[in-house]
Order: structure tokens, then C-alpha cells, then sequence
């Protein structure tokens, strides 16, 4: 083992610091920003206010200027850009919503007649399919066969032999009639599936007249009340197979005439090919022969789009005609239904024809005597369905008419509506339907009204909990009159707390808690808590309740952010504890952590807050076990550190401690938590120090001792072994800071003693990786803070140091690993530093070892012998790497030692000098080194032998070569 | 397939008016070059009228004189004999659709006992061992229109127990008052017929409101004739018990190929007539007959 002693090059950190420091500049703060645009406004009055800056500096800093971040972007950021861009097109968007009625008809100008705030019936349909079902059985009938066993049909009395082949087109398989009976609701569904399946490809297959079959049988389906608590449903998958075929013919028909080149999208009938219209007409001349009265009118409504292609006011003459067909149809579900297809179809293909729509409104209140007429009561009674429930078997029709009429309708419409609503009897339906769907600062600005109408409606008819539902609906999202508020919530309530079922009386309340919020103050709304409670607590009727109760909580937490006022509310707590299922509690309790993350501004120390609070993280808290997920987790993590950063007792820290010791104890699963704690716990330590302005009294030594004492013995909890590590490291400097060094002592002999328990490998993201790049990073830095640890007065010297060195050597590291040799390498400058008469950085208060031991030659010579030893490894290392296949490692290992030397070593001395060159020989003997790198080094060592002290290096120099590429 | 032929007309909904001219091409489609003696079109146009099975017993003698009665027959030569190289080829014609003599012709009309069809028909001749090659294609024949103005002639109607014919027992009916009227029974066959009916009142709920097109053919007339009505078609205008006073339309449109303009001659007569009929609860059936007169404008 070749020996070389060690010495260490004497530094003067100062004056390095000055030579390396480029001329300085200061820039004012206030209007200094990085990612600013570097503009000069004034420079003059700038240039006064800079301090110790040259003229010349000045004026090159503001030429230079171009950043190449602002040159590439043309001075703008990308995210001011985005901001401006949305401000803009929000802009357009209003500008389009300002003016919706321009005369003229351009198809573009057309389609904004149905803005975004039209709610479109796809959002309707699943709704719909989810509220009406049924458990009865129903049956298909598909007529597929003429229908000769009709005996009393008028067409056979005039012949019964002779058909043509018009009827014909009522057969899809010649004679057969297809009855499907005792099919479950899924099973229905599936047949519509089915049909509309077979629908498509009849008409893949080129058999239209078989797909048009299918379309009329299916919207035969319409006429058929049976299970009528299911015909809502039904409605809307069978309009799903008419709207498939409207659009299949629609299509056909347009590619049809798209040879040779397809029509604008503002096509006029002019445009459209012969065959095209021949074709077309066809499909409206075998509509317009369907026997049926509802299939006739779904089929054309259906395909009222190919209107376009025959003439140009087709469908202004249409809909109409349609409009007044639908008063042909006796059962008024089955007209009013009809009446919603041809408003839903009308909205999309001509939105403008709002004639027809208010005609369609006015048709159905006039035959609207007919819901109470004895043909209903009958059926009714036949199927065993109540009034109330077959009342609201209209409202979606009824919503969506409404919604069609009433979309940018005037004021003066609506009131008319309105007036003729008001004149007829057992109105509670419309009216139901009238606040639903008419503009809602039109129902809110006639709230009282409104109060008055319901209350005189019928008891037996139309729920009334359910129209104080439509109206709390509308004043959750538009206000009423300042003051006939209180009035308005009185009365409502007054009806709402009569309701005596619970998921109607849930369902209601937890619409008027909106209304309650966002115009009361928290004594209305514990009012309404405490009703809420009542009625919610008996058989434990909250357990079917828990989405609308979680509503009631996201709305009161939307309105009230100040949480002292929220938890001052008496019936807050225990409207909370009626969430006793524990998912939808932790839910619930996740909802009120991420709003008081999101709105609470500055911290708090509220007893009321955190104790309410404390209460709800440990909830979630409890939640955690061994199944939970790593994400939940995380998130659960994520709110309670929220929560523990907005703690704060002010000057108070004994009490903050002691939050923190119960936070520990509380959230002991969570690690991220405890690690939170940890932080803040040094954070409060660290923030004493700065308040004692660096030195302790008595008593705040002996706090910081303890926080020191807390973390010591939280740190072990945790099963991380990297966040224990860099803890233990960083709780350390923090003791060391606050001079308590026996616990710094004992925060590094516990990290050093914890080294041999890193894996190799750790999981990152879910993979496994290599622990050594952690390792090396986390020795690098602990290595520099050893600096300014002084020797244990009863450990000898550098006891931490060959501690750690000790760990290092024994250290299980990976086979084929260079770590060990290069913590040796880095362990060098530390030692150089140690050696110097004054260190490059010290901690105020603390006496390093540079006072400890005033420069001793033994001390120095102890450092030496280190060194010596610590080099003789490497060497033979290198040695050991020369004989294997690493040529490469042995290049770049020597070039870092090289590096070190040159940095830390004193090169007077022959034989580190001799050991320099053999160095960089090595690293160039074989080719493996970077030229630049080795050229960039000759220039460093070329600038640094200028210095006077540092004059031998131009001799060494000499000795250097670089090594061609042969 | 060695040859096919094909015949297209250039309107698309084939209907054509005497004297126009049917313009078209003649495709010939082959692999290889097809030897032919000519390639010539023939336009036919026949009234076919046919007894009904009722009638027949009785008019037995008359029986021999109903055969097709032919409105047009002419024949032009498209191509000489020759040779069609393979491949697609397209031979143009014009057709001119002339009369000779007073003849009439008459509508395109698909009914039961009396059909009025036209047919365009090419004919391919080939040498020995090849057949010969025909296609038929039918086209429509609407008739000019009417010079006169139409008189719409609306008309107005009350239908109660009272004004019904043909009732067995009057008593057992139940009271009802439907009013209603037709816009027109001058009709144009291109325009749908409408109206507006009202029930005022009825004691039985009502089931169906319907339309009911009739076709009336007549055929023969020297030594007696057979008349027979037979439904077109069915329209439900109504379904359940509506809403007593409020209007129902009446709208029908006129189906094409099995309705003409009303024709009237010598050997046969189509005429049309609407029925409006009311079927109760109860299955009472009820209906209101209106003669129509169909023409063209």
C-alpha cells in the first residue's frame, strides 16, 4: 500500500468567495421578478437606487436584456397568454349571449338560438330512465302480422280479400305476431336494445322497408299504457331508436346528394339532386299512409330534419300540422309525451319556430281536463296506481315543453303562461313544472306568488313537497326580493316540516338549504339543522339519506367558510354525527377539511376549531387500516397536515408542543403526519431561537431540549428509512442551533447507527430502485454538516467522522459499486475543511472544533492520518480496478481523486503533487476520459496558478499532458 | 353473365306528361363485344280492367269484351345491326310520347278491377344461339292539367243519432255531436286533403276517429257494368277518447300510383270517395261518406 501523507491546502475562504464573486449588482426587490420581462422603464431614477453598481453595469444590464425565455415567447408567458385568451373568448361568449334574437336567418346565427344554457335532453334522458321504474312485468307487442283476426276493423268490412300492398307494410314477418309477455324491466330494455340493434342493420343490409317496420312497431309501443309508472322510461328508449332512424335517413339522403361534391351545411332545397328528393318523398309518402295515428306522427317527427331536402319551408309548415295532430291522441300521457317529442325534435332541427312550441303549450292546457277525466281515474284504478304517483308521471314531459317555450322567452310570455296556468284547476302539475323550468329569477322575483298558488293546490293531487322542491330550486340559484326572504324560507318551512316521509322530506329540505345559506345568517341555518335532525333521527331514517344529508353539508360549507361561526352552530356536531356509516362519514369529514384548507387564510388557535376539527381528522384518521389504499392514504395525510400547518398558538409554544404531542398520539398511523409533526416541531424550536435572538434563556433551553426530546423519540416510529435518516439529520442541526449538543450528538450517532439498515433497494413510485444514489446524497450532506459538530469532550477525536467512515467500510454495498470509494473521496474536502484555521461556515453560539482545538498539530496530524488512510483505499481500489474489465470506472474514480487533490490538497508537497500527475495519467491512459472536461480543468489550473500561493501549480502544469486520440 | 341491358330514364321520379319526350340511355354491359340485330324501344300503354269475382256470373257474355284496351304503342330502332364493343356502353334516346289518332291517354292508375300502366321496353335481337335480350321499365303518365280553376267546394257536417242512415235500432244509440268540415272535395291530387272535426259531446267514450280512402271502379257500361268500391288506404286521425271541443285535423295525403285524377269514359270510371268514421267504446262503428273529385292542376 503506497503511502502519501496528507496536507491540506490552506484556504482563505474570504478572499476565494471575493475572486469568484462577479461584480455585484443589486436589484431593488419590489420590482424585481425572475420570470418578469426584463423591461427598463426609467433607468435613471433606477440606476440612483442602485447601490454599488457602476454606470456600466448598468447600462449593459439593460441591453442585454433580452432573456431567451421572453425573446422565444415574444414577451408574453405562456399562462398570461391562456389568461388573456379565456378573458377573451368568455368575452365572445357574452357578447353571443347579449343579442340571441337577430333577425336574420343564417344557419350560423340559427344554431346559437340554443345556447350552452339550454339543458339538452341527453342530460334528461338518464335521469328519467333512473326515476321511473317499475317491478311489474311488462309485455312487447309487436303486431308484425296484417291483422286479419281483426274482425271489427272498418277495412274489412269493405274487402276483406284484397290488400294492397300500403297495408302490407304493417307485416315484418308475413303473419306473424310477435307477443312478448312477463318480461322484467331489464329484459324490456334489452328488446328495445335488440330492436333498435335490428333496426340498424335492416338498414345496413339495405332492407329500409323491414327498418321502417321496426320503427312503427316500436312507436306502436307508445300507444300502450300498461305499467304506467313505467311509461316515462319507455319514452325515452323508444325515442331513442326513432332518433337513430331519423338520423339514418337524414344521412342516407344527404350522401345521396353529396355526388359529386357534398352540400354546405346551409344547404337549400335548390341544391338537392332529383333522385335525392325522389327518394325523400318516398319516405314521407309511406309515413303519411301508416294506419296508426302515434306511429305516423313519431315517424314523420322523427324524420323531420328531411324536410330541408324537399323545400324550404317544409318544416315550418310541419310543425304545425304535427302540433295539431297530437290533439287526436285521447290518453293525455300519451299526447303530452308526444307533445315533449315534437318540442324536443323542433328545438333541434328549427329552434326559431317558437310558434309552434307555445302551440303545443296551449294545446295541452286546453285538453288538460282531460288528466282528471274518468278514462284516467279508471285506468288508474285498474292498475293500482295512486294520483300523486301518476301526477308526477308527467312532470318530465311537461319540464322539457316548459323548458322548450320558456328558453329566452320574454318576461310578457312567461306571465301570460303563467296567468293561463293560474286559470285552470288542479294546476299543481304545471305549476310544478312552471318553476322548473322557467328562468329562475322570473320565479324567484314572484316567489310570494308562487307561496300563495301552492298553498291553495289540492292536497290529494300533485305532492306539495315536491313544488316547494321546484321552488327552492329555483331561489338556490336566483334572489328573491330582499325583504319577502324571511317570509318566503318561514312559510316554506312551515310546509316542508309537516312532510312526514323522510326521503321526501330529506329530498325537499335539503333543496331550501341553499336558499338558507346564501341569504340567512347561522341562526336560521341551525334552525334548519335542528328540523332536519328531527326528522331525520327517528328509525334511524338517515341511513337511507346519506347522499342528500352529504348535499345539506357541501352547501352549508360552500356558504360558510369561517369555521368559528360554522362550529359555533350547536346542531353543527350533531348533524355531523348522523353520518354513521363510515364511508360516507370519512366522506364527509374529507369535504370539511378541504374547505377549511381551501378558505381558512391565516391559523388559528380556536379551541372550538380544533377541537371540532381534531375530532374530524381523527375520524378519518380511524378510517386507515390495513386494506386501505396508498392513495387514501395520501389524501387523508394531505388534509391532516393541512389542518396541523393552519395550528398556530402565537407565542404560546408550550401550548403548541403539547398540540403537537396530542396531533402524535392521535394520528400515530399516519406517517406522513408524524412527519408533519416532526417539521413542526423544529420549526418551533428554530422560531424560538429566532424570538431568544439566537441565545437561550433558562427556560427556552430547556424547551428546545424537549422539542428536541420530541422529535428523538418520534423519529423512530417512522418506517421510512430514508425520511428517518434525513429527520434524524435534520432534527440535529436544528438541536445544534439551538446549542443543545448532547442531542445533537444523539440525533448523528443515531443516524450513523441507522446507516447499515438501508436496503439496496428501494420502492420509488412503485418500482424498485437502487437505494445507492439516495445513500451517496444523504452521506453528502450529512458529511458537510459534521463540519461544525464538535467532538464529543469524552469520544476521541473525530469520533462522528470514523464513526461514519466505519459504517461506510462495513456497509453491505452493491458488488461492482465504486459508493464506498467515492464517500472516501468526498470524506477528503470535509477533512481539508476541518483542517483550516478558520472554518467555512460556523453556528453561532456553538464553538466548532476549530476553537475546540485552536489548530493543534495533533489534531492536524489526526486529519492527516485519516486522509493518508482514506487515499491508500482508494488507491487500492484503483489498483483492483486496473485488473478487472473497469478501465472506465478506473478513469473516472482517478479523475475525481485528481479533482479533490487539486481542490483540497496542499501540491508543494512532492509526493501529493507526484500522486496528482499519476492521477490524471491514469484517468487519460485510457482513453476514457471527456477532452473537454480535461480540457476546461488545464484552464482552471492554468487561471489558478496566477494567484501567488498557488504559483506551483503552473509547474505541475508542465507535467500534465492531454492525451491525443490516437 | 355475358350481357345485360339495362334502361334508364332520366327523371328520377319517371312521371312524364303526352307530348313530352322520354329521354334516357339504353346500357349495354359485357365482357366481350356483343354481336346484335338491332336494338330497338317500344312504348306501350294499356288499360287492363278485370271483373271482380262477384260480378263475373252475371256478366258472363260481357265477359269476352273486357280485354286490355291499348292507349299507345310505338317503336323506335335504336341500333342498327351490329356490334357493342365490351365493356359499359350508354346509347342515348329521346322518345317522344305521341298519340296517334283521338286517342286518350290516360293517368297512371294501380286499382283493383281497372289498371292504367305504361311501359317502355327494349329489346335486344341476337344471331342464333344468343337469346334475346329485353328489359321493361314502367313509367308515369300523369294527364295535363286542368285548365278550369278548381272549385274547392267545401262542405260542412253535423253527424248525431238523428242524421244517421241505415240504423237498425235507432234507440239503443248513444248520443253523441260531432261536428266537423272538409276544406274541399274538389281535390288536387298533389294537396292533402284536410279539414277539422269536433266532438262536441258523446256519452260513450270514443275509440277511433278514422279516414277511410275509397276507390270506386266501374267497369263497362253498353250492356250493364259492375261497380266496386274497395278501400286505399286507412288513416287514424284520432286515438281514444279525445278532448271533447278541441279541433282534430283531418289530413290525408293522397297516395301515389293508386290515386288519379277522376276519370270518366266509355268503357270504365274511377272515382274516389272519402270516408270519415267514428268507432266507440262500445264498438259501434259509424261512418259519414264524401263523395270526392280528384284532378290535377
Amino acid at each position: 500500500m503506497v503511502s502519501v501523507p496528507w496536507h491540506s491546502r490552506v484556504r482563505h475562504y474570504e478572499a476565494e468567495l471575493r475572486s469568484c464573486r462577479a461584480a455585484v449588482a443589486s436589484v431593488d426587490f419590489g420590482d424585481y421578478h425572475p420570470l418578469k420581462p426584463i423591461t427598463v422603464l426609467d433607468s435613471r431614477s433606477r440606476r440612483g437606487g442602485r447601490k454599488g453598481s457602476t454606470s456600466s453595469s448598468s447600462s449593459s444590464s439593460s441591453s442585454v436584456a433580452p432573456d431567451p425565455l421572453s425573446s422565444l415567447l415574444e414577451g408574453t408567458d405562456p399562462l398570461s397568454l391562456f389568461a388573456a385568451l379565456s378573458i377573451w373568448s368568455s368575452m365572445a361568449g357574452c357578447k353571443r349571449n347579449i343579442n340571441p334574437d337577430t333577425q336574420t336567418c343564417t344557419t350560423r346565427e340559427r344554431e346559437e338560438e340554443v345556447g350552452l344554457d339550454f339543458e339538452p335532453w341527453a342530460a334528461k334522458r338518464g335521469e328519467i330512465l333512473a326515476r321511473f321504474t317499475t317491478t311489474e312485468k311488462l309485455s312487447i307487442n309487436l303486431f308484425m302480422g296484417s291483422d286479419k283476426s281483426k274482425a271489427s276493423s272498418p277495412s274489412s268490412a269493405v274487402s276483406e280479400k284484397v290488400r294492397t300492398r300500403l297495408e302490407e307494410l304493417d307485416d315484418l314477418e308475413e303473419g306473424s305476431q310477435r307477443e312478448m309477455m312477463n318480461l322484467s324491466q331489464q329484459d324490456y330494455v334489452n328488446r328495445i336494445e335488440d330492436l333498435n340493434q335490428s333496426l340498424k342493420e335492416a338498414w345496413s343490409s339495405d332492407q329500409k322497408v323491414k327498418a321502417l317496420k321496426i320503427v312503427i312497431q316500436c312507436s306502436k309501443l307508445l300507444s300502450d299504457t300498461s305499467v304506467i309508472q313505467f311509461y316515462p322510461s319507455k319514452f325515452v328508449l323508444i325515442t331513442d331508436i326513432l332518433d337513430t332512424f331519423g338520423q339514418l335517413v337524414y344521412d342516407r339522403i344527404w350522401s345521396m346528394c353529396s355526388d359529386p361534391h357534398s352540400l354546405p351545411d346551409t344547404f337549400s332545397a335548390e341544391d338537392v339532386n332529383d333522385t335525392a328528393k325522389e327518394t325523400c318523398l318516398n319516405w314521407f309518402f309511406k309515413i303519411a299512409s301508416i294506419r296508426e295515428l302515434i306511429p305516423r306522427l313519431y315517424v314523420e317527427a322523427a324524420i323531420l330534419k328531411c324536410n330541408r331536402f324537399l323545400n324550404n319551408s317544409g318544416i315550418q309548415e310541419t310543425v304545425p300540422r304535427l302540433t295539431a295532430m297530437v290533439r287526436g291522441i285521447g290518453d293525455p300521457l300519451v299526447a303530452v309525451y308526444a307533445r315533449a317529442y315534437l318540442c324536443r325534435v323542433g328545438m333541434e332541427v328549427t329552434p326559431h319556430l317558437k310558434d309552434s312550441l307555445n302551440k303545443n303549450f296551449f294545446d295541452l292546457l286546453a285538453s288538460f281536463r282531460q288528466i282528471h277525466g274518468d278514462a284516467v281515474q279508471n285506468q288508474l284504478v285498474l292498475q293500482r296506481v295512486e294520483v300523486p304517483v301518476y301526477l308526477t308521471l308527467y312532470s318530465p314531459a311537461i319540464h322539457w315543453i316548459l323548458q322548450c317555450v320558456a328558453y329566452r322567452a320574454s318576461d310578457v310570455l312567461l306571465t301570460e303562461m303563467m296567468e293561463r296556468c293560474k286559470k285552470l284547476g288542479n294546476n299543481a302539475l304545471l305549476l310544478n313544472s312552471v318553476m322548473w323550468a322557467f328562468r329562475a329569477e322570473f320565479v324567484a322575483a314572484r316567489a310570494t306568488d308562487f307561496i300563495s298558488m301552492i298553498k291553495d293546490c289540492d292536497e290529494t293531487g300533485f305532492p306539495k313537497h315536491l313544488l316547494f322542491g321546484s321552488l327552492g330550486r329555483s331561489l338556490a340559484c336566483a334572489d328573491p326580493p330582499e325583504s319577502e326572504r324571511l317570509p318566503i324560507l318561514n312559510e316554506a318551512w312551515k310546509v316542508i316540516t309537516k312532510v312526514r316521509n323522510a326521503q321526501d322530506y330529506i329530498t325537499c329540505a335539503e333543496i331550501w338549504v341553499e336558499f338558507t345559506c346564501r341569504h340567512f345568517t347561522k341562526r336560521e341555518v341551525n334552525t334548519v339543522l335542528a328540523d332536519i335532525i328531527k326528522h331525520m333521527t327517528p328509525d334511524r331514517a338517515f341511513e337511507d339519506a346519506y347522499t342528500e344529508l352529504h348535499s345539506v353539508m357541501m352547501k352549508i360549507l360552500t356558504y360558510f367558510h369561517n369555521f368559528s361561526v360554522l362550529f359555533s352552530m350547536e346542531k353543527f356536531l350533531p348533524f355531523l354525527d348522523m353520518f354513521q356509516k363510515d364511508s360516507v362519514r370519512v366522506e364527509v369529514c374529507k369535504s370539511i377539511m378541504e374547505v377549511f384548507i381551501k378558505h381558512q387564510q391565516e391559523s388559528t388557535r380556536d379551541p372550538v376549531i380544533l377541537n371540532a376539527l381534531l375530532h374530524v381528522c381523527k375520524t378519518m384518521h380511524d378510517s386507515v387500516n390495513a386494506l386501505t389504499v396508498e392513495d387514501e392514504k395520501r389524501s387523508v395525510s394531505l388534509l391532516i397536515n393541512g389542518f396541523i400547518r393552519m395550528v398556530s398558538f402565537g407565542r404560546d409554544f408550550e401550548q403548541q408542543l403539547s398540540f403537537c404531542v396530542e396531533a402524535r398520539a392521535t394520528f400515530c398511523n399516519l406517517e406522513p403526519v408524524i412527519i408533519q409533526l416532526i417539521h413542526t416541531v423544529n420549526q418551533l424550536a428554530i422560531e424560538t431561537r429566532r424570538v431568544m435572538g439566537g441565545s437561550h434563556s433558562r427556560k427556552t433551553a430547556a424547551f428546545v431540549r424537549a422539542c428536541a426530546a420530541y422529535c428523538f423519540i418520534t423519529i423512530p416510529s417512522i418506517s421510512n428509512i430514508f425520511s428517518r435518516l434525513h429527520l434524524y439529520l435534520l432534527s440535529g442541526k436544528v438541536a445544534l442551533a439551538n446549542q443543545c449538543l448532547s442531542q445533537a450528538d444523539a440525533f448523528m450517532k443515531a443516524a450513523v447507527s441507522v446507516l447499515p439498515e438501508v436496503p439496496r433497494t428501494i420502492v420509488v413510485e412503485g418500482k424498485q430502485r437502487s437505494s445507492e444514489s439516495f445513500l451517496l446524497e444523504f452521506i453528502s450532506s450529512f458529511l458537510s454538516t459534521l463540519l461544525v459538530v464538535p467532538d464529543h469532550p469524552e469520544q476521541g477525536v473525530l469520533y462522528l467522522v470514523r464513526g461514519l467512515l466505519n459504517m461506510v467500510q462495513d456497509y453491505t454495498w452493491e458488488d461492482s459499486s465504486d459508493a464506498k470509494v467515492r464517500v472516501y473521496i468526498s470524506a477528503l474536502p470535509l477533512l481539508a475543511a476541518m483542517s483550516q484555521e478558520s472554518y467555512l461556515y460556523t453556528i453561532l453560539n456553538v464553538d466548532s472544533n476549530e476553537t475546540l482545538y485552536g489548530g493543534d498539530p495533533k489534531f492536524v496530524a489526526e486529519i492527516s492520518r485519516l486522509c493518508e488512510t482514506l487515499i491508500g483505499q482508494v488507491l487500492d481500489h484503483l489498483k483492483t480496478l486496473g485488473r478487472e474489465e473497469g478501465v472506465h470506472r478506473q478513469g473516472s474514480l482517478a479523475f475525481s481523486l485528481f479533482s479533490c487533490l487539486l481542490a483540497h490538497a496542499d501540491l508543494r508537497n512532492n509526493k501529493l503533487n507526484q500522486l496528482a500527475v499519476n492521477l490524471w495519467n491514469l484517468s487519460h491512459k485510457n482513453g476514457q476520459c471527456d477532452t473537454r472536461i480535461s480540457v476546461r480543468t488545464l484552464e482552471h489550473i492554468k487561471s489558478q496558478a496566477q494567484h501567488s500561493e498557488l504559483s506551483h501549480l503552473s509547474d505541475m502544469l508542465l507535467r500534465l499532458s492531454l492525451q491525443s486520440r490516437a | 353473365m355475358s350481357a345485360v341491358l339495362d334502361l334508364k330514364l332520366k327523371r328520377a321520379n319517371k312521371v312524364y306528361h303526352e307530348g313530352e319526350v322520354l329521354a334516357g340511355v339504353v346500357v349495354i354491359t359485357g365482357k366481350e363485344a356483343i354481336q346484335h340485330q338491332g336494338i330497338s324501344l317500344t312504348m306501350e300503354g294499356f288499360v287492363n280492367l278485370q271483373l271482380s269475382s262477384k260480378s263475373v256470373g252475371v256478366f258472363e257474355a260481357f265477359y269476352n269484351s273486357v280485354k286490355p284496351i291499348q292507349l299507345i304503342n310505338s317503336n323506335i330502332e335504336v341500333a342498327k345491326p351490329g356490334k357493342v364493343p365490351g365493356g359499359k356502353t350508354e346509347i342515348p334516346f329521346e322518345f317522344p310520347l305521341q298519340v296517334k289518332g283521338n286517342k286518350v291517354l290516360y293517368e297512371t292508375y294501380h286499382g283493383v278491377f281497372v289498371n292504367i300502366q305504361y311501359t317502355l321496353r327494349c329489346d335486344m335481337r341476337r344471331p342464333l344461339l344468343a337469346k334475346d335480350l329485353s328489359k321493361t321499365c314502367e313509367f308515369m303518365l300523369h294527364c295535363q292539367p286542368q285548365k278550369s280553376k278548381v272549385q274547392p267546394s267545401p262542405v260542412d257536417f253535423i253527424i248525431t243519432p238523428e242524421t244517421l242512415q241505415n240504423v237498425r235500432e235507432r234507440s239503443v244509440l248513444p248520443k253523441f255531436l260531432i261536428r266537423g268540415h272538409l276544406d274541399a272535395t274538389n281535390c288536387v291530387i298533389t294537396q292533402p286533403l284536410t279539414g277539422e272535426l269536433v266532438v262536441e259531446s258523446s256519452e260513450v267514450a270514443i275509440k277511433s276517429i278514422e279516414l277511410q280512402l275509397v276507390r270506386v271502379e266501374t267497369c263497362g257500361c253498353a250492356e250493364g257494368y259492375a261497380r266496386d268500391a274497395t278501400e286505399i288506404q286507412n288513416i287514424q286521425i284520432a286515438e281514444g277518447d279525445v278532448s271533447h271541443g278541441l279541433p282534430i285535423p283531418i289530413y290525408m295525403v293522397f297516395p301515389r300510383l293508386f290515386t288519379c285524377a277522376t276519370l270518366e269514359t266509355t268503357n270504365f270510371k274511377v272515382e274516389f270517395e272519402v270516408n270519415v268514421v267514428i268507432v266507440f267504446h262500445d264498438d259501434h262503428l259509424i261512418t259519414e261518406n264524401f263523395p270526392l273529385k280528384l284532378c290535377r292542376v
